[in-house]
């Protein structure tokens, strides 16, 4: 396997080449056995560093960062910052400075600032990886999300894909947008008119569309992504009620329905049950939301070994994994 | 004291000719406009303007010096630096200080400070309301008294249409102007750049550019209910401009400023989320740049006024959300108008001169300047419209470096300012520059009227 993915940092899916995309993606497939074994563990980046700095309250996304980068033998340290660098003193430039000086190879980023990814790898050397900046992207994310798709469609191209809920504040769905785009799917997107903006289409150069009813974007849909109500966003100034939106946004079984026989159902989590999506869908067959979670920690993996370790040198993934299975 | 500004090509649209002229400035005032070899006194100072542009000082209408205050960002003394390397021999600096200019007191503490500085001309713009709150009249009499020459809550617009409309009532007893910054708050929201494909995109919250149209048009209306002199600082949107259009074809009595980002930059350049982007009102996208352009072709636009707001580096070094609005610009507008708005044709020199000069005197009301005229003021500004430079943030005058123009290559530059007859700014290369210009430019010129 050629290393086809030579960047410093991942700070988005838009500026990645489908190539680069699916690159990452067979990677992550290679490292998903790593999980599954008894002794989950290859020596990959041993002495290498990670931090975690998380900005805002994660558990789902820094556990997998970590258990991504302990099962690759690195050595990772989780931060949790005050996100109001403001009136705390400290500046993010500074915090990045300061660690910077410890020399790791690799730093996480969780900021509710919008762009924090991206000035943070102007000034460092180490890897920056964007685990999700305000409402611009969460590139980790839409990588498992394909992985999943992947796992269960056998590709991406050609597929319909709806997407549920705050399309306006989420970042998952903007990273997944791009991703599903670039490999050739057609997306929809649906949502309570304050949180779907008219304009949305011009995000992408082609391949999305945005429709008013919920029924509309899941009509024939193979994937149902559904987002998740925000309500520490304050997201609840944008429509009437809870009760409302569970009503009329929110996914039940009898969509399914209209979706494709075979179509899937997917959720960023945590998720608000009874709000945006019903437990009968979310504990149902079709839902892959699990699968997800699984797929994060082999996606994360990928991503730390390209960006810290043997990806850019040249060294490869399949002989490392392979040699350790043996 | 005698200053012969000798060989220029002298561009004043208020003489109406344009024309090889030297100019004998005496005591401050323009004493004659001579023919070239006209007798002119032997014992005056020569300043050799050969192949050189020489035109009416350059105003700015709206820039923020931050003293009192905010001294670590600007002193007024750093700002007027700054203005006469960027050929503005007066500055009109808005309220926006700390405390706000919204008394005498402040008003004549900002030109003693001036005076100290003795470079650019200062004016102060007084506050509308008391604090630029938008609860109580500010003391615009006692102001004017004292040395202003309009009225702003720039940066904190009067939310209140009744407010406003009391406001432009009363400016008028006292022949001032009212500025405004066109800003509809509660659509604003919090947002830190342009609303549209790219903010989308950034995912940064919007500014929609309805927000500065519904202002704007607002603030057309009560231009004519109350028939005050209403003028719309830095309008960077189409129906901005074409409220401003409207209202001039009605004949009232308004007027509008662009800011040189506005033509230079469109929202694209936010990618990247370099905090040097960020300004208030924001980058648009490329169809309103194209209705500035077409505004400043088509004469709905009035001024050019850089809005030159000095930030510190420490604050601009903040997440994209969190770093303060605005860029300097002293020391790059009249570049990026001879650059991207003469060289590129979409205006000429002499038009140039009315944006920068003729129009901002008139439109505030300073006595003797914008005009070379006889007797008029002796300020002047020089230009070479041909010569290559880059710009270098480093080396500016002003105590901040927040600009998104740090490594531009301009065609055209300010090559000294002169201010009451006393020259304020020479550009350290003038001597080669002399040397190059030797050769005569004068049918070039010619070509750009």
């Amino acid at each position: 396997m050629s290393t086809n993915f030579n960047r410093k940092d991942l700070l988005g899916i838009r500026e990645l080449s489908p190539a680069e995309i699916t690159h990452i993606l067979d990677t992550a497939e290679s490292f998903r056995d790593v999980s599954r074994r008894e002794i989950k563990k290859v020596p990959t980046l041993r002495g290498r560093t990670v931090i975690n700095l998380f900005f805002e309250a994660s558990t789902r996304t820094r556990t997998s960062f970590e258990i991504a980068a302990k099962r690759l033998s690195a050595d990772a340290i989780n931060i949790s910052a005050s996100s109001s660098s403001v009136t705390k003193g400290e500046t993010l430039l500074d915090t990045a400075r300061n660690l910077e000086a410890m020399a790791p190879d690799c730093i996480v980023i969780r900021h509710n600032c919008a762009g924090a990814p991206h000035q943070l790898a102007r000034i460092c050397r180490a890897g920056i990886v964007n685990a999700g900046d305000g409402s611009h992207e969460h590139p980790t994310q839409a990588l498992l999300d394909a992985l999943t798709i992947r796992e269960h469609k056998g590709g991406i191209e050609g597929l319909k894909v709806a997407i549920i809920g705050d399309i306006l504040h989420s970042r998952v769905a903007r990273s997944n947008i791009h991703l599903l785009t670039a490999l050739g799917a057609s997306v929809s997107v649906a949502g309570p008119g304050t949180l779907v903006p008219k304009d949305f289409t011009e995000l992408v150069e082609k391949g999305l569309r945005v429709e008013r009813r919920i029924e509309d974007a899941i009509e024939g849909a193979d994937v149902v992504m559904i987002l998740r109500i925000q309500r520490e966003r304050q997201t609840s100034a944008f429509f009437p009620s809870m009760r409302e939106y569970a009503v009329h946004y929110g996914l039940h079984l009898e969509h399914l329905t209209l979706a494709s026989q075979d179509a899937i159902v997917m959720h960023p989590g945590p998720m608000n049950r009874g709000i945006e999506i019903s437990s009968e869908v979310a504990d149902g067959s079709r839902s892959l939301i699990l699968d997800q979670v699984s797929n994060g920690v082999a996606v994360r993996m990928a991503i730390l070994y390209l960006l810290a370790g043997g990806g850019r040198a040249g060294g490869d993934v399949d002989d490392t994994t392979k040699r350790i299975g043996e | 004291m005698r200053l012969l500004i000798k060989g220029g090509y002298l561009i004043d649209p208020t003489v109406g000719e344009n024309a090889g002229r030297d100019l004998l400035i005496e005591k401050g005032r323009v004493a004659a406009v001579l023919k070239p070899g006209e007798d002119a006194p032997e014992d005056a100072q020569v300043f050799d303007a050969t192949g050189l542009v020489v035109a009416p000082g350059f105003i700015d209408m709206h820039v923020h010096l931050r003293e009192p205050g905010q001294e670590y960002k600007e002193t007024i003394e750093t700002g007027a630096r700054a203005a006469v390397a960027g050929g503005w021999t007066s500055v009109c600096a808005m309220p926006n200080t700390d405390p706000v200019n919204d008394n005498p007191a402040v008003t004549r503490f900002i030109i003693e400070q001036a005076e100290r500085a003795h470079l650019a001309n200062v004016f102060p713009i007084g506050a509308i309301t008391k604090a630029s709150g938008g609860a109580e009249l500010a003391e615009m009499g006692e102001m004017k008294r004292a040395g202003i020459v309009a009225v702003s809550d720039d940066g904190r617009p009067v939310p209140s249409s009744g407010m406003m409309r009391r406001a432009m009532e009363y400016a008028r007893g006292f022949d001032l102007v009212v500025v405004d910054h066109c800003e509809e708050r509660s659509l604003v929201a919090g947002g830190v750049m342009h609303e549209g494909r790219m903010s989308l995109i950034l995912g940064l919250r919007g500014m929609p550019a309805a927000a500065e149209e519904i202002d704007a048009i607002r603030d057309c209306l009560l231009a004519e209910l109350t028939g005050a002199r209403v003028h719309l600082a830095h309008v960077s949107t189409r129906g901005a401009i074409e409220a401003v259009r409207r209202a001039k074809h009605k004949g009232l009595d308004v007027t509008c400023e662009v800011a040189p980002h506005h033509w230079a930059l469109t929202d694209e350049v936010v990618e990247g989320y370099d905090t040097n982007t960020k300004m208030n009102p924001p980058l648009r996208s490329r169809e309103h740049v194209y209705a500035v352009l077409e505004g400043l072709r088509d004469g709905t636009i009035d001024a050019i006024a850089t809005d030159h707001a000095p930030h510190h580096a420490d604050e601009k070094a903040l997440e994209y959300d969190h770093a303060p609005f605005g860029v300097t610009g002293l020391e790059t507008g009249v570049a990026l108008a001879l650059d991207r708005l003469v060289h590129e044709g979409v205006i000429g020199l002499e038009r140039l001169v009315e944006l920068c000069s003729v129009n901002p005197a008139r439109i505030f009301r300073l006595a003797d300047r914008g005009t070379l005229k006889q007797g008029a003021i002796g300020d002047v500004t020089i230009l070479d419209p041909d010569l290559s430079w880059t710009f270098d943030a480093a080396k500016s005058k002003s105590r901040s470096r927040n600009t998104p123009f740090d490594g531009w290559q301009f065609r055209g530059a300010v090559v000294a300012t002169i201010v009451a007859g006393r020259i304020v700014y020479e550009h350290p290369e003038l001597k080669q520059i002399r040397e190059r210009n030797e050769a005569n430019k004068r049918e070039e010129i010619e070509a750009k009227r």
